[in-house]
């Protein structure tokens, strides 16, 4: 079977070709349904990765493919979440969910006449990560972690077959984070969605991902790629156990060696 | 608790209160001289003998101002928003907007003049010219600090860039854009008394040319006095309707620093 994403020796420069190489020979094969979840050290190129394989910048050299197109412009079927939640202040938490909504078809040509469809289902996403009966609040009235599950929300609205998250619980607390890591763990057993998350929390990475790819200094490459074992559904208790802290400290060693 | 929020509010008018006091009791204690700062009851009797020109020039200049200014607002806001949608138009054009906004707007006096004869249109254009370059810098600025993760996000939905500047970029701009009205009119306010006391028959400006010429001293102050309540009139206005147009900003602390 064929990968649902795929970037083959694809190299990128920021600024024209003789620019200074962000990414280069860059290869990873993500399957469908499949939780991936790529580390590195800062600056290496992670979050250009998500970028070429969404179609926001495309590369000098080699091919990136999605859902077994090959990527020309914006893929349009993947859900974004960044560490900045990049909500709206003008509208609330509902219409805030909303705005995908507003974008993509087939919703844009309905969302005017189907209102009350379209909020019921973003409420019904809000209760499916705790935030029930917050639709009507605006984000500043949220914490860091409810607007971080909105963005989540945001990302997730029009059930995206793709789930793009750069470095999305950086700024939370260590037990909201750990809060998230369970949504989000829900979220991709309960649809089935594929998921590329970046992070620099090899805990979360282990925790979440089915496989692990640990990137290079810039200019990033994949250096190793660890697939986890550790059976799902995964409870936050596995990550107290031996087993799991070997996998950690196996890759934490990669990592210090890709920084060198 | 009361009686401090009461002395707040009333605070503004008792310190102007207060200043006018101590200024008519200077003049009257130091024995200035009425042609050098006449007391502020000599200018209350200024007002009462002519205010029928007063009156009229005021409302002249309140007419150019306000013409200049909703011109500004129409280009600015225009303008703002072009210069915002593409980096290679800001990129072109904001050197010379710098550029231009560094000429002493008095110098273009003379020159409109040139063009148009003295009067009425110089005297907007000087109010349109000194007044439209904040409105242009904000809206602009709204547009361009979009944050970048956000229009990825949109981006990576299929959203076009009018889209992302109709969902986004120009609600964002709101506030900016409002927030410079205040500005703006207060400049628009300076570029029309500018050119009236250059080149014009009418206005305040030219009112107290003439009172100057006259050696009427008390006028010239009354004249001072009508523009200072014109301008604190025009900006409050600004400042209401920017509160009530960007509740969710002040709310939300948006854009505030
Ligand atoms: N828009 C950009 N313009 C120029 N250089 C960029 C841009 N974005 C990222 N870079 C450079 O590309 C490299 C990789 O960046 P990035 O993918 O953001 O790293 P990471 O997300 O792993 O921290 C960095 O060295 C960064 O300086
Ligand atoms: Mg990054």
């Amino acid at each position: 079977m064929s990968a649902f994403v795929t970037l083959d020796g694809v190299s990128h420069t920021y600024g024209g070709s003789d620019g200074m190489l962000a990414v280069e020979g860059l290869d990873i094969a993500v399957a469908k349904g499949e939780f991936a979840a790529v580390v590195g050290p800062s600056g290496c190129g992670k979050s250009t990765l998500m970028k070429l394989a969404t179609g926001l910048q495309f590369p000098f050299k080699g091919t990136v493919t999605v859902a077994g197109q090959q990527v020309t412009q914006p893929v349009k079927i993947a859900g974004m979440a960044f560490q900045a939640p990049t909500l709206l202040p003008w509208r609330t938490t509902v219409e805030n969910l909303l705005l995908p909504l507003e974008i993509v078809p087939p919703h844009r040509q309905r969302i005017r006449r189907n209102k009350a469809e379209y909020v019921a289902r973003a409420e019904k996403l809000l209760a499916s990560v705790g935030l029930g009966g917050f639709g009507g609040k605006f984000p500043w009235e949220l914490s860091g972690g409810m607007q971080q599950r909105t963005s989540l929300c945001r990302a997730l609205i029009h059930e995206p077959q793709l789930l793009m998250l750069d470095e999305p619980f950086g700024a939370l607390d260590a037990f909201t984070r750990e809060e998230l890591w369970c949504v989000i763990r829900d979220l991709h057993a309960a649809t089935g969605i594929t998921v590329i998350l970046v992070t620099h929390d090899l805990r979360e990475a282990v925790f979440l991902a089915d496989r692990v790819f640990v990137m290079s200094s810039r200019p990033g490459r994949i250096v190793v790629e660890r697939r986890i074992e550790l059976p799902r559904p995964r409870d936050l208790d596995v990550t107290y156990t031996t087993g799991f802290q070997d996998i950690v400290h196996e890759l934490r060693g990669h990592i210090v060696k890709a920084r060198q | 608790m009361n009686r401090r929020a009461l002395i707040i509010r009333l605070s503004p008018w008792l310190f102007t209160i207060g200043l006018v006091v101590i200024w008519e009791a200077a003049c009257w204690l130091f024995e200035i001289p009425v042609f050098f700062l006449p007391p502020p009851t000599a200018i209350a009797q200024a007002f009462v003998e002519f205010w029928r020109p007063i009156w009229r020039n005021s409302l002249f200049t309140l007419t150019t101002t306000m013409i200049g200014f909703g011109l500004a607002v129409g280009f600015g806001l225009l303008l703002g928003l072009v210069i915002g949608w593409s980096r290679t138009i800001y990129s072109g054009i904001y050197p010379l907007m710098i550029g231009f906004n560094a000429i002493p707007k008095v110098a273009v006096v003379p020159i409109l003049v040139l063009w148009f004869g003295i009067g009425f249109v110089p005297a907007v254009l000087t109010a349109f010219l000194i007044s439209f370059f904040p409105i242009v810098v904000n809206v602009a600025t709204g547009l361009a600090t979009i944050e970048p993760e956000l229009e990825d996000v949109l981006k990576a939905l299929g959203a076009s860039k009018l889209d992302i500047m109709r969902k986004v970029g120009i609600p964002r701009t709101l506030p900016y854009f409002f927030g410079s009205l205040k500005i703006s009119i207060t400049l628009a306010f300076v570029g029309s008394v500018i050119s009236e006391s250059i080149a014009s028959n009418y206005g305040i400006g030219n009112l107290m040319l003439q009172a100057q010429a006259q050696f009427q001293v008390p006028l010239i102050f009354a004249g001072l006095v009508a523009l200072a309540v014109e301008g604190i009139v025009m900006y409050w206005a600004m400042a209401v309707l920017e509160a009530r147009m960007t509740r969710w900003a002040q709310r939300s602390g948006f854009a505030q620093n």
